[in-house]
């Protein structure tokens, strides 16, 4: 891919006689086969949020782990203070004053909140542990950057946003000075973004220095002084926050004009071919409120619905439920005015419903099997991968094949195992499988995320082509362009509910974006 | 085309035979440290197989392991252990003894008989291995820790119910189950220079076998137990029920275990079940499946070997060795083919990983993904 | 897969802990109204054996191996590495303490039997940690060759001894007993009383100081002293991150390999010296261990994986073992079946009462069937009460799943800089 759009106006930071709190030089780390980092150059000031945001695979936490230690650069240096360091793992960088804030995570359900933060860092008395100390500790810590937490909970009873306070304790209790946190809102609720957000002014105003990883380019905007790009495995140039706008910074994320996601004239019908109502799913939320309640949609043939939300307000769920992997406890399913809330997973698919399911790696895929053998997956009951009780493996194969070039799957073969493919190629393999056979209803989840932007473009245009003979589609997504540029309708969920009818021609990610934080106008209803 | 075929079965057939050449290479070590010439023993240990009596011997045993083999490597396709092959097989060939040696079968033609007999020790363990599959399914027990436990309940069943209050018979001194009278067993190939005949039960190992080999690989239901095994997120998402599975699994492979004491029961000069009857297959076969991988025709390689070794352990006995010298090359071969399973494996992704990067960056310089 | 990763997809363990940390008062109005109810059965089923000092002694004397293999069973999966191999390692410390124990005394033999049994520790976590290899699979193979490596040593080394055999060593000596002086023969009084409570109280106090073997105290301080390392010191916790968390203990600079091989060879330590155990006062058998070393597994697991439960555990299946030994009436064993039965109703309860009445019905049920069995037969037959221990594993494992708790990462084949 060759890099067409220029980076916009460059803004460096006004030279200063502090040195940097952090100074990456020439960083290049290798794997076997895989050149994660190379070259890459970044300069953090001190007492700032600095964001570092690329695309899904572009070598962010390759570069983040080598700067915690984690594994060492094949070449680069990394200066701290202006001091140059090295360091052999994590407890060296710690010593030196960085910590890390995983983005999955680090944490043992089955220990108490001192114990995990004080793990490795233990004060003794005598032989023993200190748990009067840690513990006091622990609660300054808090009170004095306002991260409340009670230290002596198990931590498998706390949720989201409190656990990732322990992290950042952990981090803090350590002393660190410049904390690295890895896409930290992926599993907030808008509400906890913003306290976190409040804790990282706070942080600031301490003299603390953040780098912040992630690929929400409005968050990214609202938190952050300084930002750098890296684009496939390298440094592209650095952006001012107060100045870039999305759209710029993608195109320097990618390297080139962004497709469009666009449907072009309506193919929808009067037939409908999913209807929901009434559906709720049971399940215990923060907050005491059912995963989903009263749910009602209806899809038609040849029509898009898309559905957009912040992660963690049920669309995972959602999907669930209509695959018939979680039961529902209320409400009708109904697929080409067939009940189906009672058909096993198997039967819905025999009905005709495609699936592309979000977690590629974990639910669409067996890694160590080959492609052929992927291709059966979730099909092994129909032709052309069986006939009966047996497999067909020659039609199961051939057929193979002509996913792979009809796709676009680049691979040197269909014995190849799975795990072997690029995301892109592993996704584009799973949306052809699941649109053979001529399904009724695809359900589309998170279909491009961490996709290279060519398989991106294919995957839409296969969605269209489908759209057009009057496949039925449910997309949910987080990228807000991708819904607005290929849904025929859109709704928000919310909570659990499907909140507001919008018309993707009209409606803008404003709007959008305040629907799925609950800013906007609450209506729930069915979305008919 | 990763890599041609040819180089696949190099690499996968590169573990067992260096494991074998390791434990050879361990127990020499053992056998100088503690006095002994390891080719005087090795010598002994190969002699052996010039009678007859223990080709045969081996061949009858290697059907009887690769039978335990098979009902582990069930599990094992699923990721399930079932440790309890080795009660299984025991309480279903006590109680298939007990009806095989029972007085209305007399009346019955032979096929019949036999078919009975095979049936019960088919329905006693898979019985047995459903106790450990329900739990599992319905309270989330782990099927190691359960199979373990009825074992140890099997062995003291059977020492209950093999009583002459119970359902044995009392003959001179030997306690048994009543004997299978003419017809209720199955015929068996004598050859000259042997006492040991060739036990028609190597053919049921066949069978099994080529069921075991064809359902893996060409139908539905092998398909969906491997996928399970391999990823358990995927098969859900697919549409197998995960459940289901782990019943079937554990049903089939008590199934099969259940069948391991059928050569020794129809094929033997006992024709009944005591205390004497083999013990300890269970554990053979989880060695056997670990070291053929779970491959039909893997197994009956190391089947085989297992079987040689253990004809052969007796001739040691010339050569002033402890017999126990094969158990300890079996443990060494086990533990060092697992090891080197595991760096073969390792090995292969890298080599896969860099041959995929390589044929990608061929076709196209410029898109070469990271 | 194996124990560790468990699929909890398979069966969704509902969430629900027992309440575990009730405070010392607590515990002992639960033993006493225990004492209180085996009295009653014991008045009335006659049989004095249920509680006596002999027998409690016989209990002691059979649960120690037990604990012992149950305490290694637990350092090990603490650090997340399960050991199936418990036994093979205990067979390996009979050996060490056969060929020491009659050279140069019962606590030479103790040495060295736990010298071997930490070998197979070491073989073990080699195997596992190092290398990668499933747990579970290592334990097997290690199973495979113990007992051929101790049998093939006892043919070569025992036969020509004095007093050995080709598969037994020469007879070991005893360690030391203590029997406290003037107590011990206070309390057989009291008990001779046959009065309720105040007898059974004398008799179990009389057992636990009467003939107390030394190696019975190590270990109970073994015990006492794993549950303050584990829980109160810095080696404690790291080690048990290690076992809940190791990717989160890697990320804070904990050597993750270090505290496994530690953890690995502290097991095989103890497996080595519950072997010892088996062989002083006695001599090194082909075969003594008898299954102890899963038994001692069962216990950890009845005892959520906790020394003091696994204690008690380890208690309840050395009582089923060395009462039916010791009480050749049987009568013993028969009135077991009530003390089982009451406690499987008052589980019944506590499970209903918590919201399972599924759990709740199917022990009342097995206690139904066992009053039902005690009351149509005079004895129990002597090859099921051996069954006992296991039986009650799977049981406690079927009945109270939803309150074991296994340390998170137990079986996880970890890698360093994976995750």
């Amino acid at each position: 891919m060759s890099s067409d759009a220029k980076p916009p106006d460059l803004v460096m930071p006004p030279p200063e006689d502090v040195p940097m709190a952090v100074q990456l030089t020439g960083i290049t780390k290798r794997f076997p086969g895989v050149v994660a980092n190379s070259d890459i150059n970044i300069a953090v000031r001190r007492g700032t949020v600095h964001a570092l945001v690329g695309e899904n695979g572009a070598g962010k936490s390759t570069l983040m782990k080598t700067l915690y230690g984690m594994h060492q650069p094949e070449e680069g240096t990394i200066r701290v203070d202006g001091a140059e360091v090295s360091f052999n793992s994590p407890a060296q960088a710690i010593a030196v004053g960085i910590g890390m804030v995983h983005q999955h995570f680090m944490l043992a359900d089955n220990l108490t909140v001192w114990e995990n933060i004080v793990l490795g860092s233990e004060p003794t008395s005598g032989g023993r542990l200190d748990v009067r100390q840690a513990r006091a500790r622990i609660d300054e810590l808090g009170r004095r950057y306002g991260l409340m937490v009670d230290s002596g909970a198990l931590v498998e009873v706390l949720g989201v946003g409190a656990r990732q306070r322990v992290e950042i304790l952990k981090v803090l209790y350590r002393g660190a000075k410049i904390l690295i946190l890895d896409e930290p809102t992926a599993v907030l609720v808008p509400q906890e973004v913003d306290e976190l957000f409040g804790n990282l002014r706070e942080l600031k105003a301490e003299g603390l220095t953040i780098i912040f990883i992630s690929h929400k380019l409005d968050e990214v905007r609202s938190i952050a002084d300084d930002i750098t790009v890296i684009r496939r495995g390298t440094t592209v140039g650095t952006a001012d926050p107060r100045s870039v706008t999305n759209r710029q910074l993608a195109e320097m994320m990618v390297g080139s004009a962004l497709p469009v996601p666009e449907l072009r004239e309506s193919t929808v019908t009067e037939r409908v071919v999913l209807q929901l109502a009434g559906v709720s799913v049971a399940g215990s939320v923060v907050g005491g409120r059912d995963v989903l309640s009263d749910i009602g949609l209806a899809i038609h043939a040849g029509e898009v619905l898309g559905i957009a939300g912040v992660e963690g307000n049920g669309q995972a769920e959602l999907v669930d439920a209509i695959m018939g992997i979680r039961p529902i406890a209320g409400g009708s399913i109904e697929l080409a005015g067939k009940d189906i809330g009672h058909l096993s997973t198997s039967a819905r698919r025999e009905s005709g419903v495609g699936f592309i399911p979000e977690d590629r790696q974990r639910q669409g895929l067996i890694l160590e099997g080959s492609l052929w053998e992927n291709r059966i997956l979730g099909h092994q009951t129909r032709r052309p991968s069986a006939r009966g009780f047996l497999l067909d493996r020659a039609a199961a194969k051939a057929d193979t094949q002509r996913i792979v070039e009809t796709f676009d799957v680049r691979t040197p073969g269909i014995e190849v195992t799975a795990a072997s493919l690029s995301g892109g190629n592993q996704q584009k393999l799973i949306v052809g499988r699941e649109m053979s056979e001529d399904p009724v209803l695809l359900i589309a989840s998170h279909p491009t995320r961490g996709v290279d932007v060519g398989a991106q473009a294919a995957i839409w245009e296969h969605l269209r082509m489908a759209r057009a003979v009057g496949l039925a589609v449910l997309l949910i997504s987080a990228d807000l362009e991708e819904l607005i540029g290929m849904s025929d309708r859109l709704t928000v969920i919310l909570r659990g509910r499907l909140t507001g009818a919008y018309d993707p021609r009209t409606v803008t990610t404003e709007q959008l974006g305040a629907a799925m934080t609950g800013a906007g106008d609450e209506h729930v209803g069915e979305v008919a | 085309m990763t890599g041609s075929r040819g180089r696949r079965i190099l690499l996968g057939a590169a573990a067992p035979v260096g494991a074998l050449v390791f434990s050879l290479l361990i127990t020499s070590l053992l056998l100088i440290a503690t006095g002994h010439s390891p080719f005087e023993a090795f010598g002994a240990m190969a002699s052996a197989f010039e009678r007859v009596r223990v080709i045969l011997g081996t061949i009858n045993q290697t059907a009887v392991f690769y039978l335990s083999a098979v009902a582990v490597a069930i599990g094992f396709k699923m990721n399930l252990f079932n440790i309890g092959v080795d009660g299984q097989y025991r309480l279903a060939a006590m109680m298939s003894a007990v009806v095989a040696g029972a007085a209305f079968m007399d009346s019955l033609p032979s096929f019949l008989r036999i078919a009975i007999t095979l049936l019960v020790a088919m329905v006693v363990g898979a019985s047995w291995a459903g106790v450990a599959a329900l739990l599992k399914v319905t309270r989330g027990v782990s099927e190691v820790i359960s199979t373990i436990m009825l074992n140890a309940i099997a062995t003291f069943l059977i020492a209950y119910l093999l009583t002459p209050q119970m359902l044995a018979v009392l003959e001179g001194n030997n306690i048994s189950t009543p004997k299978i009278t003419e017809g209720g067993q199955l015929p068996v190939f004598q050859f000259e220079g042997s006492t040991t005949p060739l036990y028609s039960g190597v053919f049921l190992a066949v069978i099994v076998g080529v069921i075991y080999a064809l359902v893996l690989s060409r139908t539905v239901f092998g398909f969906s137990l491997k996928a399970t095994g391999m990823s358990e997120t995927a098969a859900i998402a697919s549409g197998i029920s995960v459940k289901k599975m782990i019943v079937s699994a554990m049903l089939l492979s008590g199934a099969v275990a259940g069948l391991v004491g059928m050569p020794e029961l129809l094929n033997g000069s006992a024709a009944s079940y005591s205390l004497n009857f083999p013990t300890g297959i269970g554990f053979t076969g989880i060695a056997i499946a670990l070291l053929g991988r779970n491959h039909p025709v893997g197994m009956i390689f190391s089947a085989l070997l297992w079987a040689a070794l253990d004809s052969s352990a007796n001739a040691l006995q010339g050569v002033g060795v402890p017999r126990e010298l094969v158990t300890i090359m079996q443990g060494v071969i086990v533990l060092s083919v697992v090891v080197a399973y595991e760096f073969v494996r390792r090995y292969r992704l890298v080599l896969e990983a860099r041959d995929v990067a390589r044929a990608l960056a061929a076709r196209n310089p410029q898109e070469a993904t990271l | 897969m194996g124990m560790g990763t468990e699929s909890e997809v398979a069966v969704p363990l509902p969430r629900y802990r027992l309440q575990s940390n009730l405070r010392p008062v607590m515990w002992l109005a639960i033993a006493a109204a225990g004492i209180a109810v085996v009295s009653l059965v014991r008045i009335w089923t006659g049989a004095d054996n249920l509680d006596s000092s002999g027998a409690i002694q016989a209990a002691i004397t059979a649960a120690v191996p037990i604990a012992l293999a149950g305490l290694s069973g637990l350092w090990s999966e603490r650090a997340g590495v399960v050991n199936i191999g418990i036994e093979g390692m205990m067979i390996l410390g009979t050996f060490g303490a056969g060929y020491a124990g009659y050279q140069w005394g019962p606590w030479a033999g103790v040495f060295f039997g736990v010298v071997c049994g930490l070998l197979g520790g070491l073989l073990h976590a080699l195997v596992t940690v190092t290398v990668g290899v499933d747990h579970i699979i290592s334990g097997v193979a290690i199973n495979i060759l113990a007992p051929g490596l101790a049998l093939y040593l006892s043919r070569l080394v025992f036969t020509d001894a004095p007093g050995g055999g080709q598969r037994q060593s020469p007879p070991v000596a005893d360690v030391g007993r203590i029997t406290l002086p003037l107590i011990s023969d206070w309390l057989g009084e009291i008990e001779a009383k046959g009065w309720f409570f105040v007898s059974d109280l004398a008799g179990i106090v009389r057992g636990f100081c009467t003939n107390l073997s030394l190696l019975s105290v190590l270990a109970a301080v073994l015990i006492a002293l794993s549950g303050w390392v584990l829980w109160r010191t810095r080696l404690g916790l790291r080690l048990r991150s290690v076992g809940e968390a190791p990717y989160a203990a890697e990320s804070l600079g904990v050597n993750v390999y270090w505290y496994k091989y530690i953890a690995v060879m502290i097991s095989g330590g103890l497996a080595g010296l519950a072997g010892a155990f088996l062989v002083v006062g006695l001599k090194f058998q082909d075969g003594q261990t008898g299954g102890r070393g899963f038994i001692g597994l069962a216990a950890m697991i009845f005892g959520n994986w906790r020394p003091g439960g696994m204690a008690m555990g380890a208690g309840l299946f050395g009582y089923t073992d060395g009462v039916q030994q010791y009480d050749s009436s049987g009568s013993a064993m028969h009135a077991f079946l009530i003390l089982v039965a009451i406690t499987l109703i008052v589980v019944a309860i506590l499970q209903y009462r918590a919201g399972h009445p599924v759990v709740a019905a199917v022990a009342a049920v097995i206690a139904a069937l066992c009053l039902w069995w005690f009351s149509a037969t005079d004895e129990l037959p002597q090859q099921l009460v051996k069954a006992a221990p296991y039986a009650i594993t799977l049981l406690v494992m079927a009945l109270a799943s939803q309150n074991l708790r296994m340390p998170k990462a137990d079986g996880l084949i970890y890698r360093k800089g994976g995750s």
